[in-house]
């Protein structure tokens, strides 16, 4: 596995809603089976399966088998090497600034 | 629910041995832990603990299970927070197999209640830690000096 592809593979995985979904769920509450996943997804079973094969295949879960159960835990390692190489290199006081201004902006129309 | 989790992975370019070298060796851990190391004889039964840099002792156990380079398994209990070593202990299971080319790493850290707030506070560091690692262990240098930089 090269560093190239592994990269490829996290940021595959993040651009999808309802696999950032999942990820706020296991934030959320860590060490889900499929069915307690399911519960919170407008999605079919075997859709849940299958995005949760791409975050695993990312590295963003982890699957531990507890007994007969499968449990998905968050894992944020990978996330970290993200910030660490696409966000804190192009980090900016000023650019703290906008996004502390957009975010008041935008506030106010919620 | 009575027992809190996390369990964390990262697939490193490097072999077991060296993982467990990296994960037992005092002075090599604090080139990743910010300073903090590890000591113990590091079998089954030996005593261990973390000690930061100005050498108060952070968490202390015993390690249960140690089987180089495979699995590491520690009793964790905070020593320097009263709320968090109020808890007891914690186990923390370190995992180390081959995946391809490269070698995975599986952390484990369960306490015995939900909510903890040692799985919390500790949850926050390990990413970090292992992050650092994996590019230590890779390129030869950490990526973070400072676990809080401005």
């Amino acid at each position: 596995m090269t560093e190239r592809r592994d990269t490829d593979l996290l940021f595959k995985a993040l651009a999808d809603p309802s696999r950032r979904k999942l990820l706020d769920l296991l934030h959320k509450h860590d060490g889900r089976n499929l069915n307690d996943l399911c519960e919170h997804l407008d999605m079919t079973r075997q859709g849940v399966t299958q995005h949760l094969a791409v975050l695993q295949e990312a590295n963003l879960v982890a699957a531990v088998w507890r007994g007969r159960e499968k449990l998905h835990f968050l894992n944020p390692v990978p996330l970290q090497v993200i910030y660490e190489r696409w966000i804190a290199k192009f980090e900016k006081p000023r650019l703290k600034a906008l996004g502390d201004l957009k975010r008041r902006l935008e506030k106010r129309h919620d | 629910m009575t027992r809190s989790t996390f369990v964390y992975v990262t697939y490193i370019r490097t072999t077991p041995e060296k993982l467990w070298s990296a994960l037992t060796d005092a002075e090599f851990m604090k080139q990743y832990w910010f300073g903090v190391h590890g000591e113990s004889a590091w079998t089954a039964g030996s005593p261990w603990k973390t000690v930061s840099p100005s050498g108060q002792v952070l968490d202390a156990g015993e390690i249960v299970e140690a089987d180089p380079p495979r699995r590491l398994v520690i009793r964790w209990q905070n020593q320097f927070k009263p709320e968090l070593k109020a808890e007891g202990d914690s186990l923390c299971a370190m995992d180390i197999e081959r995946s391809g080319t490269a070698v995975k790493l599986s952390i484990t850290h369960t306490i015995e209640r939900a909510p903890s707030k040692l799985i919390e506070a500790v949850s926050g560091g390990w990413p970090k830690v292992l992050s650092n690692l994996k590019s230590l262990l890779e390129t030869g240098c950490a990526v973070l000096q400072d676990p809080y930089p401005n």
